[in-house]
């Protein structure tokens, strides 16, 4: 199409690479006002991305980090009663007015932005079942009602949402025919040299390969309870440069700085397990040829 | 406009409703798709798909409608193993040619594929005409022609219009039968709180402030009190054995809901194969010496867990009632099936069994006769949102 769109485009940032796919479906959600729902392994950059679309357009941006406990509620406002009757025992401000005592939440700020900003609600599946049901009509219609002012709250500008979940709970039909959907899947290791780069641009191209190589040849484990992510290989990346672990240094049997990728004790021991296999196998062909 | 493609995709088992397909309508108004094919494969699939599990439906769906791409089997078999081979890459960058009406419609680009395949008679790599790794020629794989159709091989450009036809997301497929939020919904009523006298205290406790308020003579005075969790434990002991495999997608999504559902304080999981033994299994293979003894497990365990079984309990008399039943051919067992059933019975206080075969068909079953003594020492429930619903209330019921 020539002529052009008549809404923000989103091109991903210097400091974060999207693919095609998903830089297509962000825009069509901004197009479409709808909330854009993210799924995707973790440290594939879910969270990231909110980030990074608020950088690119130039837009404020507002963090909703869900919690076990978080109540949709919590993100419209809070009436902080206990604020309240502490003033009415020790004076100083106007009790009467209980404007003074609504804190607006998350949603509600996001609402009340003389700009349009960009909403996160962060890891929505952590929160109860019944919890993205509960913000529907918020979404939809961009308003919500305060009884104790009596008070309408609406949208001046609507905010582009961005929601992550890690699928550890299974989100209600409802919500989800509401929202414009992406699955971010784990990239490719040409992807991932690219994603480096953009982090480490003057790293040893030598040092990225081996590692990359190690990475991946972890992550093809099935029986991993935690397969390292992204975020895990660039901090890796930095151990190892900090470490000044050579290229050469790095090998299957002995990998340096193990624990930044595997977080678990039993994923270190099945390495462990899998490289002194490997080293067996390899011996007895070495013993075949000689 | 498509309403054709909208009953094709319900067709193939996509939940897609009148709004999305609104929205859809919607987004292609507005020219969101770029007026290309890609452009609206990605729509589609950002709009009116929620759930990764679902992509290759999709993929299938468009690949039916839009190309009526036939399988692989109805293809030439030669064909496949041409482009099978991976293309040399190096060279390839300079010599691309700059092709002018770079675009054909789907139609033509299907017939000419038709033709091509008549005429042509060998393996062709590079090139810009015939079918083949490389080269310009609208048809194969890696190759640069812009608009052309791709077959088979890793996309490397990406360029090609048949995004769909490379099924990417096969692994993510499930085909739910049952919702398993369904499950987890039932299984939200197995809570037991707190006492209250663990944890920081980090609620109000209203009442309370209420009456040391009036007791201070109107002075304020906030009491907090202690949230409450819930502190129900459980045990999952699971069937895997060969009569079960009918049953593995309603296991295995009740099995996913209750990982998922993290509403317990603790969770152990063990599968057993047909009855319980000496040894639980840590994996659904039961697979030799990944396993803890079954006594070890009762010692460990406090009497408060939940015990949940899920099986068929069915299985041949002898298997329940004879020293040495077991199916397992390598296995011999000192105790029967039964009395091991009997000594968690004396463990564990709060237990079911949760049966995947209707409730209505228990009398007339294969394992009928098994069923009906395993009952005497286990309440039973079908495996279904009702059943467990019930079980749950059993398994909350005070002693």
């Amino acid at each position: 199409m020539s002529n052009k769109p008549d809404f923000e485009v989103f091109r991903g940032s210097s400091n974060y690479i999207a693919s095609k796919e998903l830089m297509n479906s962000v825009n069509v959600a901004i197009a479409l006002k709808k909330p854009m729902l993210i799924k995707g392994e973790p440290g594939t950059g879910k969270t990231m991305l909110a980030r990074a679309i608020a950088d690119t357009l130039g837009k404020q941006l507002l963090v909703w980090g869900i919690k076990s406990t978080t109540k949709a509620s919590e993100g419209l406002y809070v009436y902080d009663t206990v604020q309240r009757l502490y003033d009415s025992q020790f004076g100083g401000h106007d009790v009467s007015n209980i404007r003074h005592y609504i804190k607006l939440g998350k949603l509600g700020e996001a609402f009340v932005s003389d700009e349009q900003a960009v909403l996160l609600i962060d890891e929505i599946d952590k929160a109860d079942l019944e919890f993205p049901n509960d913000l529907l009509w918020e979404l939809d219609q961009m308003s919500f009602y305060i009884p104790e002012t009596k008070e309408t709250i609406h949208a001046r500008h609507r905010p582009i949402v961005i929601i992550t979940s890690n699928a550890e709970k299974e989100l209600p039909d409802a919500f989800l025919r509401r929202c414009i959907f992406h699955y971010i899947a784990f990239p490719s290791p040409e992807a991932m040299s690219e994603i480096v780069r953009v982090h480490y641009a003057d790293l040893d191209k030598k040092l990225i390969e081996k590692a990359m190589e190690i990475f991946y040849w972890i992550r093809s484990f099935d029986d991993l309870q935690k397969k390292p992510s992204t975020s895990e290989l660039l901090d890796w990346l930095q151990a190892l440069v900090i470490g000044g672990v050579e290229p050469s240094e790095i090998k299957e049997g002995s990998i340096p700085f193990t624990g930044v990728l595997l977080k678990k004790n039993q994923d270190i021991d099945s390495l462990l397990n899998q490289a002194r296999d490997r080293r067996v196998v390899s011996g007895f062909f070495d013993a075949i040829r000689r | 406009m498509f309403t054709d493609f909208f009953f094709l995709l319900r067709a193939y088992g996509l939940k897609v409703s009148i709004n999305e397909w609104m929205t859809l309508m919607e987004a292609l108004d507005r020219g969101l798709a770029r007026a290309s094919l890609t452009g609206f494969y990605f729509l589609c699939r950002a709009v009116l798909i929620k759930s990764e599990a679902d992509y290759d439906k999709l993929d299938l769906a468009f690949a039916h409608y839009f190309y009526g791409v036939e399988t692989p089997e109805e293809l030439l078999k030669k064909l496949w193993d041409w482009l099978d081979q991976e293309v040399p890459f190096e060279g390839l960058e300079s010599g691309v040619p700059q092709l002018e009406a770079t675009q054909f419609d789907l139609e033509e680009l299907k017939k000419m594929l038709e033709e091509r395949l008549k005429e042509q008679h060998e393996e062709h790599h590079g090139g810009n005409y015939w079918i083949g790794t490389g080269g310009t020629s609208p048809f194969g794989h890696s190759g640069y022609h812009p608009g052309g159709i791709r077959l088979h091989g890793q996309s490397q450009r990406l360029s090609a219009v048949k995004v769909a036809e490379q099924r990417r997301y096969r692994d993510f497929r499930t085909d739910r039968t049952l919702d398993a939020r369904q499950f987890q919904m039932a299984f939200r009523k197995l809570r037991q709180f707190s006492s209250k006298d663990e944890g920081p205290r980090t609620e109000l406790d209203l009442d309370a402030t209420v009456d040391k308020t009036c007791d201070a003579g109107g002075f304020l005075k906030l009491v907090w009190e202690r949230p409450r969790t819930n502190i129900i434990k459980v045990l999952l002991l699971m069937d895997s054995g060969g009569s079960m495999d009918s049953y593995s997608e309603l296991t295995r999504q009740l099995f996913q809901a209750t990982l998922k559902s993290r509403i317990f304080k603790e969770l152990k999981v063990y599968f057993f194969h047909n009855c319980i033994y000496d040894w639980l299994y840590h994996d659904p293979t039961c697979s030799y010496n990944k396993w803890d003894a079954t006594d070890w497990v009762m010692k460990n365990l406090d009497p408060e867990y939940r015990v949940i079984v899920v099986g068929d309990a069915s299985m041949a008399p002898s298997e329940l009632m004879a020293r040495g039943g077991i199916i397992d051919y390598f296995s011999y067992n000192e105790q029967p099936g039964i009395a091991w059933l009997k000594k968690l019975t004396g463990r564990f206080e709060h237990r079911i069994w949760l049966n995947p075969i209707p409730q209505s068909k228990w009398y007339r079953t294969f394992g009928a006769w098994t069923i009906d003594e395993i009952r005497k020492v286990f309440p039973m429930y079908e495996l279904s949102v009702d059943g467990i619903e019930q079980a749950v209330k059993k398994l909350r019921a005070a002693r």
